[in-house]
């Protein structure tokens, strides 16, 4: 199968034909983007200094060593849970016209109508795979809104086949956690079922 | 060797060994992912296994920390009454953290309660946790070591139950832990189960069920027949690697126990993601140490 890559600026044609469970990956420029800049926008009705208009965030809080001159390193950088921020995405999309929401975990309804009304997806790069991301960033190019520390500052990085990206939502109105849910309860009533014949150990 | 020296060179081991933890899982994690990494079939639970599998041998040819959360540390001492060092045990610990923050590094995890503020060390009131058993009569000690990471701390929870509901309740509890927190704390995980009377007693053992090696049973025969039951259960569940369905959920299910009241059944449960950042290393009196968690040390 070939790998299926997006390059910024994404076009909503870019995401027709990508569905939820589908891998990808990304090239061009990523952007982390978290809580406290999520309320700033929404919220606060600041304006997010970093043109993300057809273009990509991450939720994640890097660990960056500065290099100096106002360059600086991605050690390791990591998703942080999606969840955080369903409270403001689906208005942050509308905003920004952001395309490409990455992070770790599902989100919810909100995002859900979000991606499927102004054309965006929501996608889960793998956790606990810090290193592979940092050695997806090819530089960092600018950083915005230093004033929210080191995890929250809006890291801009030049990125390179980022990923693998799991696609989470859909611009057609999909939830592959929400699916997903539905059948893991389905099962685990089966398999309780199951253990109880097993576990009375008390007579 | 003076207490002093003797204080120095366990300090440096042990901070050597925490940062080293950060880095490479130990041995009995890492085979079992490649077990049911092989298990998988669908390309997504696959593409997810390589990119772990990936991850794993970066960080090392790196010297990176594999995950960017590296945990509040904690440490699960089995202290011979007769360690020599055993007065300055705690002392050591906590300069050994703050020692392998530096050298790793780290990151930052340590924030004072109330105050609401960030140590930037990795130590504050009661982090790094130690957690003591004094055995009689032993002259070594046993130090487990563990990175207790935000998403697989989440999920922690710990119940009284009513002896009616009996084990079954006991099952109710456990299935739907996973069902909710368990998916983001990043499957496939390790899951401990505690099992006593009173909430505190139940949660430690939950976590010290952690502690032991994957595969490893509980000795009485019927608790050892609920850890597979367990098992085998919650990954017919499908869970998959972190969450986005495959052919398993877990690394194993570990019980620990100990007698209830007859009024009560006490149960918690602890999980350990799949990067389960365990070690143990062992010292004798005269501080040589030997590591069973990980084959080929080399720091
Ligand atoms: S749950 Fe574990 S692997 Fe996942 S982000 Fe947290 S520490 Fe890392």
């Amino acid at each position: 199968m070939a790998k299926k890559v997006l390059t910024t600026p994404i076009q909503a044609e870019d995401l027709e034909d990508i569905h939820v469970g589908d891998v990808i990956y990304l090239t061009g420029r990523l952007t982390t983007c978290r809580d406290v800049a999520h309320r700033r926008v929404i919220e606060e009705k600041r304006p997010l200094p970093v043109d993300v208009k057809d273009g990509a965030i991450l939720h994640a809080g890097p660990i960056i060593r500065p290099l100096g001159e106002d360059k600086y390193e991605m050690v390791t950088v990591g998703p942080t849970t999606s969840m955080r921020m369903e409270k403001f995405e689906e208005e942050f999309i509308k905003e920004t016209g952001v395309r490409l929401i990455i992070g770790k975990g599902g989100m919810g309804d909100g995002t859900m109508r979000g991606c499927r009304d102004y054309k965006a997806i929501h996608c889960v790069f793998p956790a606990g795979c810090a290193v592979v991301a940092a050695t997806c960033v090819e530089e960092i190019i600018d950083a915005q809104w230093k004033d929210l520390g080191m995890p929250e500052t809006l890291w801009t990085s030049k990125v390179k086949e980022f990923g693998p990206l799991i696609v989470s939502i859909d611009t057609h109105g999909n939830n592959i956690f929400e699916e997903n849910k539905v059948i893991f309860n389905k099962r685990k009533e089966e398999v309780y079922e199951e253990i109880c014949r097993e576990v009375r150990f008390i007579k | 060797m003076t207490k002093d020296d003797a204080v120095l060179r366990m300090t440096d081991i042990v901070a050597k060994f925490v940062a080293f933890t950060g880095k490479r899982l130990p041995d009995d994690v890492r085979e079992k992912i490649a077990e049911l990494a092989g298990q998988e079939e669908e390309p997504l639970a696959k593409a997810i296994y390589q990119t772990m599998l990936k991850n794993q041998e970066l960080a090392q040819e790196l010297n990176r920390p594999s995950c960017q959360d590296t945990g509040a540390i904690q440490f699960f001492l089995k202290c011979g009454a007769n360690f020599p060092y055993m007065s300055e045990l705690s002392g050591i610990l906590r300069e050994s953290v703050i020692r392998a923050t530096k050298e790793a590094p780290l990151r930052h995890n340590a924030v004072e309660t109330f105050d609401e503020y960030n140590t930037g060390k990795n130590v504050a009131l009661g982090i790094p946790s130690l957690f003591w058993d004094v055995v009689p009569e032993r002259d070594d000690c046993e130090i487990y070591t563990y990175m207790a990471g935000g998403g697989c701390s989440l999920p922690g929870h710990a119940k009284v139950l009513m002896p009616g509901e009996g084990y079954e309740g006991v099952t109710r509890f456990v299935l739907d832990v996973m069902t909710s927190y368990g998916l983001n704390a990043c499957p496939p995980l390790l899951v401990g189960v505690g099992i006593g009377t009173s909430v505190e007693v139940a949660a430690l053992h939950s976590k010290k069920a952690l502690m032991r090696p994957i595969g490893s049973h509980n000795p009485n025969p019927r608790a050892a027949k609920m850890e597979q039951l367990l098992e085998t259960g919650i990954n017919k569940i499908g869970l998959g690697p972190q969450g986005l369905r495959g052919k398993n959920s877990v690394l194993g299910v570990n019980i620990e126990n100990s007698a209830r009241h007859p009024s009560v059944i006490g149960v918690a449960v602890n999980v350990g993601c799949w990067s389960h950042r365990r070690g143990h290393i062992v010292f004798d009196k005269d501080l040589n140490y030997t590591i069973d968690s990980h084959s080929e040390v080399d720091f």
